[in-house]
């Protein structure tokens, strides 16, 4: 077991000889492909762990900054590390198998006592006419209907939801640093790892729980202590921004909120601007993918931003106009 | 050997034991079935996996690595797992729920007080069908975690996504069968959403009111009515029963045979 854990800590990060086991028919070129050229160089023993860990990189990737430069090895060293990387592999049967199954064991022993023990909720025959107070989603959705107290539907029901799996499916895409591929890591991927969180744990987890735990008649706040009191009144002193600051023209207002919006989106291209020759970053990832991690990014930090706009301001809303509100 | 006094049970001699052991062992049947012995050799290692059809989605040998828990949390086979277990209790259940608004609830009712395990039946279809949702979005965040989507990876993240979000709507849909006050009115808010779409909901923005009408727009379409109905539970039935599980079906086939032929487990190798 020591000996495993050892050579999972420091693995040769020499391209992978054995081509036959695994048809490499899928694997395109890029860092995380080794099972290509794997005659043609072997790269220089890698450091520990930690350091710069550079993905072997096949001829193919362009890679602008200093390549992994291949020290050409003695034929007989190359095939002394060929033994290593092989016991290095271990048999599906027993080792994974047996986790799997111990695994599998372990979540059906959990899941027959939890249904035991708890029963699936069943509530009175369905009624159209009478509305529950509250009414909510099913609890996984219920992030979503919190969103619904700062954005109107067409934002919170429909665009965010939409505009949520597009960002997850294109992020493969838009992520073009290399390092970080198939281990744990933070330092090389700090933005990635932060925005992701973020994303995941604060906008969506924990307004589930809110949306579940803190939300009683007429969505109203209510601590897990308090009773629900169904003629609980909350002031709605919520203005718009356009009024907060002092106009009152709704034709001026809507122009005033365009503006705002639009100022905030033109962050994004601010930023490009101003960054482009000093970010090797910004460079590499090149004008079409930085605009959709801007637009994506932005309209993220938007909720957040209305959120507390909404909680210090009493901001209702940004921009008006006849057709829809924003 | 000394002989021992106790055993008067009459096994069969050894001899005889081996020797039948050996007779169904060496049978076309048996050879037809299983087509390597039991011997711990390396090569009947490699077989047991690629001799199985559970067990060829796996590689016959992978890296250390990937074996452990702490790398994969486990959390994707684990989401398999609970939609084999909604498949199999569902498919129970449905032998007694009609999907009607008539007799949906009262089938509840039956399966949960006259239905023999029918009560542990329901439980464990509702409670995996939840743990399959936070299984899936902790596979999302362990798959991100190991930056496991970037090349070669990207297309079968693509694929997890449409995964995940099927989940959702598997649960979602099933969320009305049981046609009681809970299920009607999450059914009710979710798909009030759909009213406040873009152009093609008849609240939503740029929606032309001469032809975006509450009956006429996607809200109608999804639930066959203006409210959530009978027929919402018709269809909601159908896509919860047919459509959706076939089409998870489909790309978890597609998202499992990714993984190998994009090179197996993720690994810093």
């Amino acid at each position: 077991m020591a000996d495993e854990k050892d050579m999972q800590r420091e693995p040769p990060k020499e391209p992978q000889p054995d081509g036959a086991s695994k048809p490499a028919s899928g694997s395109k070129e890029g860092g995380e492909s080794p099972k290509k050229g794997a005659e043609a160089a072997t790269p220089k023993p890698t450091p520990p762990a930690g350091t710069v860990s550079k993905p072997s990189t096949t001829a193919t990737t362009a890679k602008p900054t200093a390549p992994a430069t291949p020290k050409p090895t003695p034929a007989g060293k190359t095939v002394a590390k060929k033994k290593t990387r092989l016991d290095y592999r271990v048999h599906t049967w027993p080792h994974l198998v047996r986790s799997e199954f111990l695994v599998a064991i372990g979540a059906l022993i959990v899941l027959t006592i939890w249904s035991i023990l708890v029963d699936a909720p069943l509530e009175d025959p369905a009624n159209p006419n009478r509305t529950p107070n509250p009414s909510k989603a099913p609890w996984y959705f219920l992030g979503l209907q919190e969103m619904l107290v700062y954005f109107d539907p067409w934002i919170a029901g429909v665009v965010l939801p939409g505009l949520i799996i597009m960002g997850l499916m294109i992020i493969p895409y838009v992520d073009i640093n290399p390092k970080g591929n198939g281990y744990y890591t933070f330092k090389e991927r700090k933005f990635a790892i932060t925005v992701f969180l973020f994303g995941f744990l604060v906008l969506w987890v924990s307004l589930i729980i809110v949306g579940t735990f803190l939300r009683g008649p007429g969505w109203n706040f209510f601590a897990p202590w308090d009773k629900w009191d169904p003629h609980k009144v909350a002031a709605l002193t919520n203005v718009n921004l356009s009024y907060k600051v002092g106009i009152r023209d709704d034709f001026i207002a809507s122009i005033f909120g365009g503006a705002v919006v639009i100022g905030y989106y033109l962050l994004g291209v601010i930023y490009y601007l101003i960054m482009r020759n000093r970010s090797e970053v910004l460079q590499k990832l090149g004008v079409v993918r930085y605009s959709i991690v801007a637009f994506l990014f932005l309209t993220m930090m938007a909720l957040p931003i209305k959120m507390i706009l909404r909680w210090t301001l009493n901001i209702k809303y940004i921009w008006v106009t006849p057709w829809f509100n924003i | 050997m000394p002989k021992l006094p106790l055993p008067k049970l009459r096994l069969p001699e050894r001899s005889d034991f081996e020797e039948m052991k050996q007779q169904i062992v060496e049978s076309q049947v048996w050879r037809s079935i299983f087509r390597h012995g039991y011997e711990d050799t390396p090569r009947n290692r490699v077989l047991a996996v690629l001799d199985n059809v559970w067990l060829h989605l796996h590689p016959t040998k992978l890296p250390v690595h990937g074996t452990k828990l702490r790398f994969t949390w486990c959390m994707g086979g684990l989401t398999f797992l609970m939609f084999l277990v909604t498949t199999v209790t569902g498919v129970f259940l449905m032998f007694y729920y009609r999907p009607t608004a008539e007799y949906a609830y009262n089938d509840i009712k039956y399966l949960e007080f006259d239905v023999p395990f029918g009560m542990i039946m329901r439980n464990m279809h509702r409670w995996a069908a939840h743990a399959m949702v936070i299984t899936v979005w902790l596979h999302m965040l362990r798959v991100f975690l190991t930056g496991s989507y970037k090349p070669p990876r990207e297309f079968n993240w693509a694929v997890g996504v449409m995964l995940l979000t099927i989940t959702l709507l598997l649960s979602f849909t099933g969320y009305l069968l049981p046609w009681d006050q809970l299920s009607i009115w999450a059914v009710t808010v979710g798909t009030n959403m759909a009213r406040a779409t873009p152009v093609l909901g008849h609240e939503g923005p740029f929606a032309p009111p001469s032809i975006i009408t509450p009956s006429s727009d996607v809200r109608f379409m999804l639930l066959g009515g203006t409210i959530v109905g009978p027929s919402a539970l018709l269809r909601f039935y159908v896509l919860h029963c047919i459509f959706f599980p076939l089409l998870a079906g489909g790309l978890m086939m597609l998202h499992f045979w990714r993984v190998r032929k994009d090179g197996g487990i993720s690994g810093p190798l």
